[in-house]
């Protein structure tokens, strides 16, 4: 719905994820999706509901539960000069389709010589905290940032939602850009004439000066949530989205860091060899000489998402923990 | 002519061994035709000749192992096409030396173990960022306590203790004496530019950040005065207490009526502490100053404070201060009357809230109950913290001063 | 759909010309791969090296059908594929050395030959790897409009991957102009067809999507052009894609140098009778279209081809290390 007054409207992450693919279907004839159940179904999540009757087949095509092959035809589409955004279900199908992702997509321009660069855009809903168990709630994209050549998003918000797809497009390179499941039903507001925005920069979403909270996708709700209760406690908060995993953008972290001269990273992936280790190396590496504490990680418990409730939610890194754990650290804990 | 070398049959073979020669001297042979069998890791490899051409010798025997690009055997042709020349020299491994049972290792050497940290020395724990505050104001963080998790040293401690502790590398005796009368005078320069700069950031910050109110109070002193002869009457010359003995404790027991003025202000809060430690401003003959603290001002009578005040004095002099009384300060007095000075405008040592300050004792014009008179005169100033306390509650202390000082019998019991 | 078998066929009458060009093609293949042993063997060469010697009349005979426009993706068993496609044998050997001046600026190296220019979409080596692109490439020339033939080359091992099952099925199912060419050696690396695959007659796998399919003799350089023309043109004509199986066999070991313990020599020995390329020149003199002469000229030219690449490798030059990290990410924008 549209406030005209305002020039502002509210729509979910879903809707926002949905404008950004028929906005680029219209601007560029080049651009189609494709995917398991994108057309007949409207996406598994809905995300590209009746996208099908508004575009047809050839550009909302249905794929067969073929991850290696659509996304492997995806990369030749790319090469052969097509935009493809390629849908994978979740993070945890990609893995039959990581030869593709890593092995081609990757390197193809490098192992070419600069010759063949691959314009793909794969996007794919990760996260957990469904109760969907340990083979639907995978959080890999830091796994996936180890990898040189390709690009790593994972829009947070509803303006990234709606944004970072079409400047994923102009790359020339292969960008995987990471929904959480857990945000699709999230409500936001949009100006009306909101665009592309970057997928170069990490953002700081609340200023603070005891404590840097570094956070993407999902965890950065949990954390702007905790900032809020440690600031009735009289504890600022400085809480950054990074929103790219892969090239990150250090700069902005750091720099909040040598103001702030403690960090906690907040990330749903497990902790061992995580973007969350990347990040706290980054930070003994530049700015250890600003740490006023040991950099502190939240990260998913390491073990294999359980189904049970209780269970899932104590793996999960959660607004309390965040609460308690920053508290510990700015010595507020009584 | 053209080199048959042993080749290199995969991309991790560095040597291979001859098992057989498949051709002997002056056999023709031609291009592709396996001439020699070769033994690598994996297995006996076939190994074919790039050449047409008659051998002319055979250079390797079988059993031998050699490495790669070794000249194996000459070849004569008649015409050669490009040579390929390998780009490693090689190098030749006798026979005896490979039919040494492989994977038996050398005696084995003494590995001396990475030396222990030695036992005993406890290493300070300081926060990084904390560690470089401290080298940029010139604190030794060997005299701090830290009040982090697991005591750990972090920046508000070193926010605390600026610029007290930075002078003790001035005062203290070194452990050991210089090796070299020259390594003296520039350490104590240093010494001296560290604490400058202590002194020049703690109050650059003071003047920065703390929002100074001022205010000031004559207060008679002949009663005191009066008293303190009495007092020191019944006393032996090295027992006497100084004048500004009643004024700490006076100002003590003000600051029992008025606590908000002991204490600190810390990340925007203000804490008042329970314990009154009266930081006292010392001059250093070298330049430079120290206020090392008297610890629970207000549980010690004037016999102890003078006690206590020696003893700091004497060992400020000597370097025996502890950390505590370089750290713990909570209000400081700064006394310049000795010095004739009449009004002291004292900046306050952050993260305290209030310095209390006290000019030369005048004889001056004073009108009391209608009557003018002379009377010994003191002028008190405080510098308080505007963020912790109001002129209202400075004055109320001024005031609890005042009344101690016209009541001088209550200041000898603690 | 239905699969022809062409192998036996009586091999047409070709002229003088193009008997030279198909000698020629395979003459420099062979020699190629012979300098390419030898470097490897002298350490100019490293990695991994695997040569086509054997299979010369595949890589000819399919490339004959295709147009410039056409794409190639091809395997890591792709020397001959780039010479034929990309025409000299310098650049090749020049990124086998490493060198700047190599068609993949020394990045990829023996399994990873790369053009531009000639839509060489490459060596890949992950085994069915490159199916997957080739079905892409295709689907991007059917939704522009663009008449065009992808070829993808992969060897018999392929057959048992996911992906060439998936890529089958996605070319079938949205009717892709890919022609899909199956190098069948009889091994994949070292274990017999019979050893891996429940149903040998790998035609028959493709047919089962609905894809048109030929076998063919993969030793007769003749026979597999013309099934190539047949499968390009049918499938210019229908857009569908087309499955065809060359029947054919390495000489060589895998990789340079694997001991080749799986086959007997024997079995070796009575394919090297069916050489490509001694069988054609054999053919083409008996026939009387060919003379001795001319094929010494050929090997005379060849020879002298791979010994100047030789010089060019060598005199090619070593990218500067600060250059190291350049194409991990594109230089050009996007158009």
């Amino acid at each position: 719905m549209t406030n005209g007054d305002s020039g502002m409207r509210t729509l979910t992450y879903r809707d926002a994820v949905r404008e950004g693919i028929r906005e680029a279907i219209q601007k560029n004839e080049r651009v189609f999706l494709m995917g398991e159940d994108v057309g007949r179904y409207g996406g598994c999540f809905a995300v590209s509901k009746g996208l099908l009757e508004e575009f047809g087949p050839d550009r909302i095509r249905d794929t067969p539960l073929s991850e290696s092959g659509f996304v492997g035809a995806g990369i030749g589409a790319a090469l052969g000069g097509m935009r493809p955004i390629v849908e994978i279900m979740t993070v945890n199908f990609s893995l039959l389709a990581a030869d593709q992702i890593i092995n081609t997509a990757a390197v193809y321009l490098y192992m070419s010589g600069g010759q063949f660069n691959v314009p793909i855009v794969i996007r794919m809903a990760t996260g957990g905290g469904r109760q969907l168990a340990a083979q639907h709630s995978r959080s890999l994209e830091g796994w996936y940032a180890h990898i040189p050549g390709i690009k790593i998003v994972s829009p947070a918000t509803i303006e990234d939602a709606r944004g970072m797809l079409w400047t994923a497009l102009q790359d020339p390179d292969p960008v995987l850009i990471f929904e959480n499941s857990g945000l699709y039903n999230m409500e936001g507001t949009l100006t009306t004439d909101a665009g592309a925005v970057d997928i170069d920069t990490a953002r700081v979403c609340r200023a603070g000066k005891d404590i840097t909270i570094i956070t993407y996708s999902a965890s950065l709700i949990k954390s702007l949530e905790a900032a809020e209760i440690l600031a009735q406690q009289g504890i600022e908060t400085e809480v950054i989205d990074l929103r790219t995993l892969r090239p990150l953008d250090d700069k902005t972290f750091l720099t909040s860091i040598a103001k702030t001269h403690r960090a906690l990273i907040v990330d749903e992936g497990c902790r061992s060899g995580s973007i969350s280790a990347e990040i706290s190396a980054r930070i003994m590496e530049n700015v250890f000489y600003d740490l006023d504490a040991p950099v502190e990680r939240l990260c998913s418990l390491e073990v294999p998402m359980p189904y049970a409730k209780h269970f899932e939610e104590a793996v999960l890194p959660q607004t309390d923990k965040i609460v308690s754990l920053v508290q510990k650290m700015v010595g507020a804990d009584g | 002519m053209a080199d048959f070398i042993m080749p290199s049959l995969g991309s991790d073979m560095q040597a291979g061994r001859l098992v057989e020669w498949l051709v002997k001297e002056g056999d023709s042979v031609r291009r592709r035709d396996v001439i020699a069998v070769v033994e690598t890791d994996k297995a006996a490899i076939e190994v074919e000749v790039y050449e047409d051409g008659i051998i002319e010798s055979l250079l390797v025997q079988p059993g031998q192992k050699v490495a790669v690009g070794t000249v194996m055997a000459v070849i004569r042709t008649e015409t050669g096409s490009i040579p390929v020349v390998p780009d490693e020299a090689p190098s030749v491994e006798t026979p005896q030396v490979s039919t040494e049972p492989e994977g038996v290792a050398g005696p084995e050497r003494e590995q001396s173990s990475p030396a222990l940290p030695p036992s005993g020395t406890l290493r300070i724990k300081v926060s990084p960022y904390a560690r470089k505050l401290a080298i940029e104001r010139g604190i030794d963080l060997a005299t701090l306590a830290g009040t982090g998790p697991e005591g750990v040293i972090c920046a508000a401690d070193i926010e605390r203790a600026t610029p007290i502790t930075s002078t003790e590398p001035a005062v203290k005796t070194p452990p050991t004496p210089p090796t070299k009368a020259a390594t003296e005078k520039p350490a104590a320069k240093n010494y001296q530019a560290a604490m400058r700069r202590a002194i020049a950031n703690a109050m650059a910050r003071s003047k920065r950040e703390i929002p100074h109110y001022y205010l000031q109070t004559r207060i008679d002193m002949h009663r005191t005065l009066l008293w303190l002869a009495s007092e020191n009457d019944k006393r032996q010359i090295k027992d006497r207490i100084l004048p500004v003995i009643p004024l700490i404790r006076a100002m003590a027991l003000a600051l029992t009526d008025v606590p908000e003025l002991n204490g600190y202000w810390i990340d925007d809060r203000h804490q008042t502490s329970e314990a009154i430690h009266i930081g006292f401003v010392i001059s250093l003959r070298q330049g430079g100053l120290i206020a090392p603290a008297i610890l629970h001002a207000d549980e010690k009578g004037p016999d102890e404070l003078m006690a206590a005040l020696r003893d700091l004095i004497t060992r400020t002099r000597s370097g025996g201060l502890r950390s505590t009384e370089m750290t713990d300060a909570t209000v400081t007095v700064s006394n310049l009357g000795d010095l004739g000075v009449e009004t002291v405008y004292g900046i306050i040592y952050p993260p305290q809230v209030a310095l209390l300050g006290f000019g030369k004792t005048m004889e001056q014009p004073w009108a009391e109950n209608g009557m003018l008179g002379v009377r010994p005169i003191l002028t008190a100033t405080l510098a308080a913290d505007h963020r912790a306390t109001d002129g209202h509650r400075g004055a109320q202390f001024l005031d609890a001063l005042d009344r101690y000082l016209q009541d001088p019998e209550k200041l000898c019991t603690p | 759909m239905k699969t022809q078998r062409t192998g036996k066929r009586k091999a047409p009458v070709i002229n003088h010309t193009h008997a030279l060009h198909l000698l020629h093609g395979m003459s420099r293949i062979r020699r190629l791969e012979e300098k390419c042993a030898e470097l490897y063997s002298a350490t100019k060469i490293r990695g991994f090296l695997h040569l086509y010697d054997g299979e010369e009349a595949v890589a000819v005979g399919v490339l004959e059908a295709l147009t410039g426009e056409d794409a190639v993706v091809a395997t890591y068993r792709e020397h001959a594929h780039a010479l034929i496609r990309m025409g000299s044998a310098g650049t090749i050997l020049a990124e086998m050395y490493g060198k700047q001046e190599g068609c993949s600026r020394g990045r990829g190296g023996s399994m990873h030959l790369f053009d531009e220019k000639t839509r060489f979409y490459g060596g890949n080596a992950i085994v069915a790897g490159g199916l997957p692109i080739a079905v892409g490439l295709a689907l991007a020339d059917k939704m522009l409009q663009r008449p065009r033939v992808t070829s993808c080359f992969f060897g018999d091992g392929a057959v048992a991957e996911g992906e060439f099952h998936e890529s089958l099925n996605l070319a079938s199912l949205w009717q892709l102009p890919v022609l899909f060419v199956c190098e069948n050696n009889l091994y994949a690396m070292g274990t017999a067809l019979k050893y891996t695959q429940a149903v040998e007659d790998l035609a028959s796998k493709a047919a089962s999507y609905a894809v048109d399919t030929a076998a063919v003799d993969g030793m007769d350089v003749l026979a597999v052009e013309n099934a190539a023309k047949k499968a390009t043109e049918a499938i210019r004509t229908s857009g569908k894609p087309f499955f065809l199986e060359c029947r054919t066999y390495r000489f060589r070991a895998h990789s340079m140098y694997d001991p080749d313990l799986y086959r007997s020599k024997a079995e070796i020995e009575e394919w090297k009778k069916r050489c490509p390329i001694a069988t054609f020149k054999q053919k083409m003199i008996d026939q009387g279209i060919l003379s001795d002469s001319d094929i010494d000229t050929i090997d005379r030219d060849v020879a002298r081809e791979i010994d100047e690449a030789v010089a060019f490798a060598e005199a090619c030059t070593w990218e500067p290390l600060e250059d190291l990290t350049r194409f991990v990410h594109s230089e050009r924008r996007m158009s």
